[in-house]
């Protein structure tokens, strides 16, 4: 009805023409961020390939994911709390307080699956709480929040642990983690399969759009009509659960609990979904990239092990990488259609001014 | 020594595709205090830009004690003693009085460091000097608009300015407070300073300028002694435009009442607002900056909650909780900030249409782009979007354009009530008259239209109904247009 109207509007001069379609340009698609991420990627196993001679099959390029899988499960919920804007530096308290949870569970009842299930419930709560102090107090930074609740949550799991570990689960909880179908782990599946659900949450529902939408303006979003809070209530609390997840994992991966686990994740994850070109300033990126960084960030890791370098070396050059990360893509435009090309030679090449 | 302190000859400002100021003089004389009047948008604000080195004219000269002078930065004019108060506030609320006063040009001790004790007692002395009892050690934001206003005088005198502007300084205040305004800019007088009041009340000019001059549509009218002219004949020079013809206004039978404020009311923004809207009327919202139109339309789109009353809707009392639930009950709201409220600069403008109505193309969760893209494009086409494609960026688009995708936009729900808060804003001629004539036809086909607008020739031209606000309350409704003059309008806007 609304349409009508504006063509009775208007009609008195002449029409014009928008193109709906664009062409498939050869340029534009290889220029997108993924395809330095695929780059980086051959890097990073041609160099563990050199490393090691028994790595170079299919069975130890697959063994080498167990290595982090644990971090991608939460990446890619971290990436949705990017792409609004905001940060969740507590996912690795939240971890560690789920397994507590889940262990004294366990240790009361000796009913594994009921203790998985307080695991879960419990990380669901702590990403609820960080949603809803950040959704009632908008003028609270999330960086300040999660950093407040990183700090409790972990003091939690460390009242109620204290030093003590448990373990003695079951033997079937070990094969969460270390079962495999054929060569590929169940957690790897789980991961692929969860990667496949978020990028259809972000690229192609309703609730992605949303959220980038809030993660450009939320003024625009509020006018557009968009339940902000709810939104990040629920980004938020999402992050929660898929963080006991990964606790869920670590555990049977370490058949053990302790208050100390996943120490300094948080920063790992974070640096996964920021070399995938999902920008901390929000509104920006893609699930695609964000899976393939997991994987150079994770192999990295694992080669850099694999030569027995130190962990120092490691953080290194970890964080050497998302510098380069951040500074490549922010430097003009966004991820995704920047021009990185330019922009390295921007970087390393003086300009004429 | 020329009898004047401050003289702009011939100023001429052109922003992008508009003209701020043409061809517009000023003159100032030793001690005098000088209004400055005209209509929202008439020029005030840029030329005190002007005089204050913040906008360079493009042509036109400044003499200040008959001497020529070029502004190139603000600096430059603070260094010449002009200072400026402005009208929203340029202070620092989280920091001291004596900080804000000081600001830019602290006193330091022989070590380089900051001389607090030294500036504080200096502040307290300047405050008393203007007869006030602030604590310089108070935090600025602790303080009332009018004490604020106080220290941003000091601040002024701190810098021993002797040509100080001030801009709508009364706005905000209430009447002992003006008083003691006025008591203040007159002792700065009586010490030598030369004023310039820009002021949308006539009780400020009468009370204490001795001259005043009037701007319209960017243009100079003429500079007069304050007793020279009555209110009438000042009001004419203010306004005194002919409408042209480029509304297409309609005579419409008005249908049932299908939209009515009841008691809307929130405290500090605006009191017992109530009206009724009828199907096929247009409904416009004025007065001035301030008297809280955009307020109570974001009230009844639940963006900013009010504290009272009741909207109702076909009959139908209606919850608004958010933006989301006025669209649902057919209730569309077009921001007056395009940029801020409206659009994402960063997207395509396929994108941008659809944010609000996603739910149109969606099936089974799952967007249908290509659906989405082909009714973007024909909303586009039809508002006559100068674009090539609806991937181009909405930061590419002029302010009309953008505008003309906002329009896109919001009809691209049912509704049936349409908010439009100042929809042609910085929008050039040819945009404004489709804009009009969008809003013509949507009346045609029954939708109640309240269009919140400042520019009287577009209220005149397109309203059915006029509501004027001040200062949070409705002042006046006009039921029956057709006898209506600008003149009226403004009575009710400023209660003259």
């Amino acid at each position: 009805m609304a349409k009508e109207i504006i063509r009775q509007a208007v009609s008195a001069d002449g029409t014009r023409t928008i193109q709906a379609e664009r062409s498939f340009e050869l340029k534009r698609f290889f220029l997108q961020w993924e395809w330095m991420l695929v780059l980086m990627l051959i890097l990073v196993n041609i160099f563990n390939i050199s490393a090691s001679p028994n790595y170079a099959n299919v069975k130890g390029i697959l063994n080498a994911t167990r290595d982090f899988l644990d971090k991608a499960i939460v990446v890619f919920p971290m990436a949705f709390v990017l792409m609004l804007g905001e940060i969740d530096i507590s996912v690795a308290s939240i971890m560690a307080l789920s397994a507590t949870i889940m262990g004294v569970v366990f240790q009361t009842t000796q009913n594994m699956v009921l203790a998985i299930f307080a695991g879960l419930v419990a990380g669901t709560v702590c990403g609820f709480i960080n949603g809803i102090i950040l959704a009632k107090f908008p003028e609270l930074s999330s960086m300040i929040v999660t950093l407040s609740t990183q700090i409790i949550f972990r003091g939690i799991a460390q009242i109620i642990l204290e030093t003590q570990s448990i373990s003695g689960f079951p033997s079937w909880f070990q094969q969460v983690a270390a079962g495999k179908v054929g060569y590929i782990p169940y957690a790897l599946i789980f991961v692929v399969v969860e990667a496949l659900f978020f990028a259809y949450l972000l690229h192609y529902t309703k609730f992605g759009r949303r959220t980038i939408a809030m993660g450009n303006s939320v003024t625009v979003a509020k006018y557009s009509g968009i339940k902000t809070d709810r939104t990040k209530i629920i980004i938020f609390t999402m992050v929660g659960l898929l963080s006991a997840v990964a606790a869920v994992y670590l555990a049977s991966k370490m058949s053990s609990v302790r208050s100390d686990v996943a120490k300094g994740y948080e920063l790992d994850i974070i640096a996964m979904a920021v070399l995938g070109g999902i920008s901390t300033s929000g509104g920006k990126g893609r699930i695609l990239g964000a899976s393939l960084a997991i994987l150079v960030i994770g192999y990295l890791r694992y080669g850099l092990g694999l030569i027995n370098a130190s962990s120092q070396i490691i953080m290194i050059v970890v964080g050497i990488l998302l510098i380069v990360a951040v500074a490549i893509p922010n430097l003009k435009g966004s991820v995704g259609q920047a021009n990185w090309i330019k922009n390295l030679k921007r970087m390393f090449i003086k300009q004429k001014n | 020594m020329s009898d004047y302190i401050l003289e702009l000859k011939g100023i001429t400002k052109i922003f992008p595709g508009v003209k701020a100021l043409d061809n517009v003089h000023f003159s100032l004389k030793r001690g005098e205090i000088h209004a400055l009047m005209g209509e929202n948008g008439a020029g005030k604000s840029t030329f005190i830009k002007v005089i204050t080195g913040v906008h360079r004219p493009e042509e036109g000269e400044i003499y200040l004690n008959g001497q020529k002078v070029v502004f190139k930065t603000p600096k430059d004019a603070q260094n010449m003693s002009i200072a400026a108060i402005y009208q929203h506030g340029t202070t620092y609320q989280h920091l001291s009085v004596t900080e804000n006063i000081y600001m830019g040009h602290e006193k330091l001790t022989k070590f380089k460091t900051i001389a607090w004790n030294k500036m504080h007692k200096d502040a307290k002395a300047l405050l008393k000097r203007l007869g006030s009892d602030i604590d310089p050690r108070s935090i600025m934001g602790n303080l009332t608009v009018a004490e604020q206003q106080v220290v941003e005088i000091a601040k002024a005198i701190s810098t021993d300015a002797k040509i100080i502007i001030m801009d709508e300084p009364t706005a905000a205040l209430s009447k002992r407070e003006c008083e003691e305004l006025y008591r203040i800019t007159e002792q700065l007088r009586d010490e030598g300073c030369s004023i310039i009041f820009i002021s949308h009340r006539f009780e400020d000019m009468y009370r204490i300028a001795s001259r005043v001059t009037v701007f319209r549509d960017s243009q100079y009218i003429g500079t007069w002694g304050v007793n020279e002219l009555t209110n009438d004949e000042l009001i004419s020079k203010m306004v005194g435009r002919k409408i042209a013809d480029i509304y297409p206004k309609q005579q419409l039978e008005m249908g049932d009442e299908i939209f009515k404020l009841e008691g809307l009311s929130k405290l500090g923004y605006y009191k017992d607002i109530s009206f009724s809207l009828h199907a096929g009327e247009i409904l416009a919202m004025t007065g001035l900056v301030g008297a809280g139109r955009s307020e109570v339309c974001q009230g009844i789109m639940g963006i900013e909650k009010p504290d009272k009353g009741s909207v109702y809707l076909d009959g139908k009392k209606l919850k608004i909780k958010c933006v989301k639930d006025a669209m649902d009950a057919g209730i569309g709201y077009f921001p007056e900030d395009r940029q801020k409220q409206g659009l994402i600069l960063d997207w395509g403008l396929g994108d941008n249409v659809t944010l609000a109505t996603l739910e149109k193309f969606t099936k089974h969760t799952i967007i249908n782009r290509k659906a989405e893209r082909q009714k973007a494009k024909e909303l586009l086409e039809e508002v006559k979007t100068k674009a090539l494609s609806v991937f181009d960026k909405a930061s590419s688009l002029s302010g009309g354009n953008q505008q003309k995708v906002i329009v896109a936009k919001v009809l691209n729900s049912d509704l049936k009530v349409v908010i439009l808060d100042e929809p042609t804003k910085g929008v050039d001629v040819g945009a404004k008259a489709q804009i009009y004539e969008i809003m013509s036809s949507l009346a045609a086909k029954g939708y109640g239209v309240i269009m919140i607008s400042s520019e009287m020739p577009e209220v005149l031209g397109m309203a059915d109904t006029i509501l004027v606000m001040k200062e949070g309350r409705v002042s006046k409704i006009f039921n029956d247009c057709s006898n209506v003059t600008q003149e009226q309008i403004l009575e009710a806007a400023m209660n003259v």
